[in-house]
């Protein structure tokens, strides 16, 4: 029985590559020195939904919410085996926080409908909250698996699926529809197919077509682009104004660089050490 | 309950974490951290605790803060499910509108709390590592909103800190990272009240059924290690974290180790420590081939002492060791274990 899988997918700053490079002069990130990257457990969730329709048949369909520059994380779930994918994107999205995001998710989810199975990364790397999983779920009125690493097996309308807590590993069943978040303990995610990379590097949305001077794209090279009238959702639940966080301060943390005793690798020097560690009694 | 409506009178309210009749070290955290957070507003400190079987855990939660108990058993509770947990919470919220709710910011409150702040329309901030009450002026039309919920928190990586409010969509709620709150002392005197609330669930509310389940190994006791020797990409293979182990046997110490090491598959995730892993503050962090990127930083700084040893440097470990030793570990280790030798 095939079954139809929307993953929703994130474009993020690459946080884990934070070198000298990317450090200001005062110590703090230099953010727009960060490669934009596809979130590290959306990947997860996408090799998941593929293995999940080569092993079942269906469907697999690639949303992402962001600026028209997000488009490249739709090419590359194009590469890796996605069937269909599309932007969303509108100004007014701008400043959403998780239950504003989860919101117009689930407005886009509902659009690219029918669903069996919705994918997402347990959480991103911008942000680590895990949240627009578990409320994308609410939101659609179907059950959440969170932490999954596997699925085991599919049939009929119910799931079995691997996951791992704080108190070890559980396999569960639940009915379909269901939103899993998926974890880096899931199977690795495919490199793209270089027959997939020829065929549809040229895959674009009708923003980008335009701003390179080209016709608008068709059929399988459009990168469909949705903003929230094409979804149906309600202003008001969106952006700012759907956001009950607000940021009050963001403090950089800076790297103090203050100074530490520096103990020669020499048997003296940290047998030195050992000493002022005993003395003080820290150790011993 | 409005989602614009506030209720100023409304208690500070702690999610109990109980599984198999044990109470989450992080709730009784919580209870020190909300303690501080109720007198500040001058309003009840109370705990929610649903499950089955579950009302013997009171007596716990008064000795270390709680003033009431509010406290909703079903036989559909007698494990933690999600679904069935989101329906009993939200049914304690609309009736009792406590003004802040917070969880631990475990796997279990990580999964249940953004179901609940959906079903309420409330806002949440997740994995604070501290909490506060303080005035908030609305940068455009410069309200003022009294007394609100700071919630602060490391995000983008660590990189920053990012202090969170909601002037509206109460109750205000957050997840809390385990060991960042001083656990409060137990009072075995102190007392307080029960409010019994029945559930309304039906079938349809526990949904996701366990067929099969394999507790986890022992979880590494990192949290309560005086001394921590830790490792990371830079003790190059699963064989050679033996070196660390060696190191941390003849200290008495407990092994921690980096993200790295741990997706290399040096050393199992229940040794992590981090932003993703466990946050400690020993006397004593050793790092050995840490390089000491901001998210494991974010977990081992407030170390009162921190040993770095690492053959780059350059590495980010060295801006905030308070002893650096540039070189190899595999001859600095050998040196450390025989000086310890000799002297202990």
């Amino acid at each position: 029985m095939p079954y139809d899988i929307v993953v929703l997918a994130k474009q993020v700053p690459d946080t884990k590559r934070v070198t000298g490079d990317a450090m200001k002069e005062d110590g703090t990130v230099n953010r727009a020195a960060l490669p934009a990257i596809f979130n590290p457990e959306d990947l997860y969730a996408l090799e998941l939904a593929i293995e999940v329709k080569e092993r079942f048949g269906g469907s697999v369909t690639c949303l992402t919410m962001g600026p028209v520059s997000a488009a490249e994380v739709l090419r590359e779930a194009l590469y890796r085996g996605a069937d269909r994918v599309a932007l969303i994107t509108d100004r007014r999205a701008a400043a959403s926080d998780t239950l504003a995001t989860s919101y117009i998710l689930s407005c886009a989810v509902t659009h690219a409908a029918p669903y069996d199975i919705v994918c997402c990364g347990r959480q991103a790397i911008d942000g680590d909250t895990a949240q627009v999983g578990p409320q994308l779920a609410q939101k659609l009125s179907i059950p959440q698996v969170t932490y999954v690493s596997d699925v085991e097996e599919i049939a009929g309308s119910l799931i079995r699926v691997r996951r791992h807590t704080d108190y070890g590993m559980q396999v569960v069943e639940a009915p379909l529809p269901a939103l899993l978040t998926v974890t880096d303990k899931a199977p690795e995610p495919r490199y793209p197919a270089m027959k997939r990379v020829m065929k549809y590097k040229k895959a674009m949305s009708p923003a980008e077509a335009e701003a390179r001077g080209l016709p608008s794209p068709m059929g399988d090279m459009l990168i469909e682009t949705w903003d929230l009238d094409t979804i149906g959702a309600d202003i008001e639940r969106c952006g700012m104004a759907g956001s009950p966080t607000k940021v009050k301060r963001i403090q950089s943390i800076v790297l103090t660089g203050s100074g530490y005793h520096e103990v020669q690798p020499t048997q003296e020097g940290i047998e030195g050490l050992v000493h002022e560690l005993i003395e003080d009694h820290t150790i011993g | 309950m409005d989602s614009k409506t506030t209720n100023r009178k409304g208690d500070v309210w702690v999610f109990v974490e109980a599984v198999q009749g044990r109470i989450a070290e992080v709730s009784l955290e919580l209870l020190g951290k909300g303690r501080e957070l109720a007198d500040t507003l001058g309003v009840p400190l109370a705990a929610m605790l649903i499950g089955r079987g579950v009302e013997g855990l009171c007596r716990a939660l008064f000795s270390h803060g709680a003033d009431k108990v509010y406290l909703s058993e079903h036989d559909m509770l007698s494990r933690y499910e999600t679904h069935a947990y989101t329906a009993a919470a939200v049914g304690l919220i609309r009736r009792y509108s406590p003004q802040v709710v917070v969880y631990g910011a475990t796997s279990m409150g990580r999964d249940l709390a953004p179901r609940i702040a959906s079903t309420l329309r409330a806002g949440l901030t997740a994995d604070c590592t501290d909490l506060e009450i303080g005035d908030h002026e609305e940068p455009v039309s410069r309200e003022v909103h009294k007394d609100l919920l700071l919630q602060i928190r490391p995000a983008f990586g660590g990189n920053i800190i990012a202090t969170i409010v909601n002037p509206w969509g109460w109750p205000q709620m957050a997840t809390v990272r385990e060991g960042v709150m001083k656990m409060p002392e137990s009072n075995g005197s102190r007392e307080g009240e029960i409010v019994r609330f029945s559930p309304e669930l039906s079938a349809q509310d526990a949904i996701v059924r366990v067929v099969e389940e394999v507790p986890a190994e022992r979880r590494v006791n990192l949290k309560a290690a005086r001394v921590i020797v830790a490792g990371g990409a830079g003790v190059g293979s699963r064989d050679n974290f033996k070196l660390v182990f060696d190191l941390a046997n003849v200290l008495g110490a407990e092994v921690g180790a980096s993200r790295a090491a741990v997706d290399k598959g040096y050393i199992d995730k229940g040794h992590q420590v981090g932003q993703t892993g466990t946050t400690v503050r020993p006397a004593l962090y050793i790092a050995l081939g840490i390089s000491g990127q901001v998210q494991h930083r974010a977990g081992m700084s407030d170390a009162a002492r921190i040993l770095a040893v690492n053959s780059d440097p350059n590495a980010p470990i060295f801006s905030i060791a308070h002893y650096g030793i540039t070189g190899d570990i595999n001859e600095v280790v050998p040196m450390m274990i025989r000086a310890i030798r000799k002297r202990v």
